[in-house]
């Protein structure tokens, strides 16, 4: 099966290129590369003017809830949902039921993606037993059946000596640990952050320094144990602003940060509980936010998550206190990032590409896709012009937690290639790829 | 008419608002006093008591006020609510509302539990405290009992001291003081601090002796003994050195200052007995505004015209 892409805007910073090319994948591969490239007979030719085209996008942080939680969400349906938001990969969080933090728990997840045929699961393994901070979970045997990175993600590790254990020996792998800061002697029982929308809204707060000490006691450690660190959905100021110091200092530090925690501030959250806003870590002030954007423009902030976090409505339509963290965010992120950052100029279709693409594969270790001959045809097209109005309907999710329902934003994927197939075709999801 | 279909929060009502219950509640005093204390004002309208946490005084204050407006009263909660089942918020709501109600009086451990209510039914909702959020009627009581003493409100000094970060009355008495003209001060131990003053506008300190000869009212707040999580406070009897209102303390006070307290109080830690049953307190004048006040947020909410009460 082979595609011919007719005059798409490539982009690929890997390859200094932004220019309005033709692109041919032949199987798995791309074939060919160039200003004109004349079809062969056979050859599905897809008009992708106006369109961008860009290595395939990951999200390094979603949550799947398979095995354990399949009511929320399954591989198969999370895939749907990374596919329909334009991603060819995801690295998929060890809080499954049991927790992933064994090889045969990290290959099912691997089998699972395949079965379905749709995007690359890249599972993360724990890195304590059951995630619970106490024990180092088998590592190397998870590195062996394809773990993409290690993390505990939901709690931080809370003992300092527990942390220093882990990172001294994940260092031996080449794989970074991705940090969940939080301390939760200082977070504790927290549901929104702590100041203004505590003291308005009643309830706990969730203070910025629990976050912010924890990523600097991460930080040391890592200047210690020469593991590399990934912080995990910096929602702070300060903590970029760490972050930014440690690479300065040339530690292997890296960083995301989610879209809700960009676009959104503790001001959002009103008198009417709307329990999609409830997030770990909370949603900060609108000057943390503006300070996120400026930390991924910078290039502080390496990458673009969502943490996408599936629960089902009964979980979310009850009491603040008591309703479940986190929101679904990979059918918005890409538009999100469009509309609120590449078309208000706060950030180039360059930088875009870096955030969602190149920096996520090159943290979890994963071969580079460059849009080049020769190179593996993961790849994403999207029309930044089309407007897209967000509703519950909107979603191939099993769940519809969104934080962005009601919100019209521009840039959706119409195509996606994993391995050269067009599992993703004028916006609609093809399992195994288009016939 | 008020400019509120339920009675969630001080924040959204208006000046307009406050006086109306104010008056309104003042003329149900006629009824009180009464040997007959009872009006037909709701007779045939149902209102649900959903309790969801333990209280005494705040129900019973409620219960009497709907049965001196002759409404029929359905009593839920503790441990007979289905919630405590684990039936969730929204279903428990959606099949009390099936059988046509006309009104939920709400208490809650969890903040925003009365919104959420609103939600689920077309019924008014009044929130009967909801976590250390709101408690909009111990608001109106402590305001009609505060201007009963003075006459006005405006230009009031007003000293609300202790466990400010567990109280919901805080959250409730400072909107609306605020927005009948008073002026707040917040007085309490570090550890009990509000998280930000500023958004009700007002000065926190920790030092006492250094508020209490300028203002008013002296507001005590309950102790949360039950609501104490990582030891805030170091014991009962520094509390009661520091922030407790005493003999010595209350000799500070303006001549013509009032004690308030929402009760129930803790005897010796943030009250003395000598203080509580002395002259200046006010503390059982506001059990009896309880009563008025939330007969006149129940009249007005289910449709009672501020000056249409002549029975």
């Amino acid at each position: 099966m082979a595609f011919l892409l007719k005059g798409a805007r490539v982009v690929d910073p890997q390859l200094n290129l932004d220019a309005v090319l033709d692109v041919r994948i032949d199987g798995e591969t791309i074939s060919e590369v160039a200003a004109t490239v004349k079809p062969q007979e056979g050859d599905t030719v897809i008009d992708a003017k106006g369109k961008v085209l860009t290595p395939g996008l990951v999200d390094m942080h979603v949550h799947f809830r398979d095995p354990g939680f399949e009511y929320k969400e399954t591989i198969e349906t999370g895939s749907r949902a990374a596919v329909h938001g334009g991603f060819t990969d995801v690295a998929t969080m060890p809080n499954t039921n049991p927790v992933t933090d064994n090889g045969p728990a990290v290959r099912f997840q691997i089998d699972r993606g395949n079965e379905v045929g749709l995007i690359h699961v890249r599972p993360m393994g724990a890195l304590t037993k059951g995630s619970k901070g106490q024990e180092l979970a088998e590592i190397g045997n998870m590195v062996d059946e394809g773990a993409s990175a290690f993390s505990d993600d939901g709690h931080g590790v809370q003992s300092a000596g527990m942390m220093r254990t882990v990172m001294e020996y994940v260092s031996q792998f080449d794989r970074v640990v991705a940090a969940h800061c939080e301390i939760e002697s200082i977070s504790a029982g927290g549901v929104v952050n702590e100041g203004r929308a505590s003291t308005r809204l009643g309830m706990f707060g969730w203070p910025a320094l629990g976050e912010e000490l924890e990523i600097s006691r991460d930080i040391d450690l890592c200047r210690l144990t020469g593991c590399p660190l990934h912080i995990c959905h910096i929602s702070t100021g300060r903590g970029a602003e760490l972050v930014r110091a440690a690479k300065k200092e040339g530690l292997p530090v890296t960083a995301e940060v989610c879209p809700h925690h960009l676009f959104l501030s503790e001001d959002d959250i009103t008198d009417t509980y709307n329990t999609n806003l409830k997030m770990n870590p909370p949603l900060r002030t609108a000057e943390d936010a503006l300070a996120l954007q400026a930390a991924v423009a910078d290039g502080t902030v390496d990458c673009i998550v969502t943490d996408h976090a599936p629960h089902a409505a009964h979980e979310k339509d009850c009491e603040w206190e008591i309703s479940y963290f986190g929101c679904i965010g990979l059918e918005t992120s890409l538009p999100l990032m469009v509309t609120n950052m590449v078309r208000t100029n706060k950030l180039s279709y360059t930088g875009l590409v870096r955030a969602m693409a190149v920096n996520p594969r090159r943290i979890l270790r994963l071969e580079p896709v460059k849009i080049a001959a020769g190179y593996k045809a993961d790849l994403t097209l999207f029309d930044p012009e089309k407007k897209v109005q967000i509703t519950t309907e909107y979603f191939e999710s099993k769940s519809k937690n969104s934080a962005f329902i009601g919100a019209e934003l521009y840039g959706v994927a119409t195509d996606v290639f994993v391995d050269g197939k067009r599992v993703l075709a004028n916006e609609v999801v093809v399992p195994g790829g288009e016939k | 008419m008020l400019s509120v279909k339920h009675l969630i929060d001080t924040n959204s009502l208006t000046r307009d608002d406050i006086q109306q219950i104010l008056d309104t509640a003042q003329s149900f005093e006629a009824v009180n006093n009464r040997d007959i204390k009872k009006v037909p004002a709701l007779r045939g309208r149902t209102i649900v008591n959903l309790f969801l946490e333990p209280s005494t005084r705040t129900r019973s204050s409620f219960e009497l006020a709907e049965k001196r407006l002759s409404a029929d009263a359905l009593n839920m909660g503790g441990s007979t609510s289905s919630v405590v089942k684990g039936e969730s918020l929204a279903d428990t709501i959606q099949t009390i509302d099936a059988m046509n109600v006309d009104m939920f009086i709400c208490r809650a451990r969890l903040a925003g539990t009365p919104q959420k209510i609103t939600e689920h039914t077309d019924a008014v909702v009044i929130n009967a405290g909801d976590g250390k959020h709101q408690h909009p009627t111990q608001a109106m009581l402590d305001l009609y009992t505060i201007r009963k003493n003075f006459g006005h409100l405006d230009g009031l000094k007003v000293a609300i001291v202790g466990d400010l970060s567990h109280s919901r009355v805080v959250g409730s008495l400072v909107p609306a003081l605020k927005t009948m003209g008073a002026e707040v001060v917040l007085v309490g131990p570090p550890t009990f601090h509000v998280d930000d003053p500023s958004w009700f506008g007002c000065y926190q300190t920790s030092h006492f002796d250094e508020v209490i000869g300028d203002v008013d009212v002296v507001y005590m707040l309950r102790v949360q003994l039950e609501r104490m999580e990582g030891a805030p406070i170091p014991s009962r009897r520094e509390y009661n050195r520091l922030w407790g209102l005493d003999e010595r303390r209350s000799k500070l006070m303006k001549p013509e200052a009032i004690i308030c307290h929402p009760g129930p109080m803790n005897r010796g830690m943030e009250i003395n007995s000598e203080v509580a049953d002395c002259a200046r307190s006010r503390i059982l004048d506001q059990v009896n505004a309880g009563v008025l006040t939330r007969m006149a947020a129940m009249y007005l909410l289910l449709g009672g015209d501020s000056d249409g009460i002549s029975a």
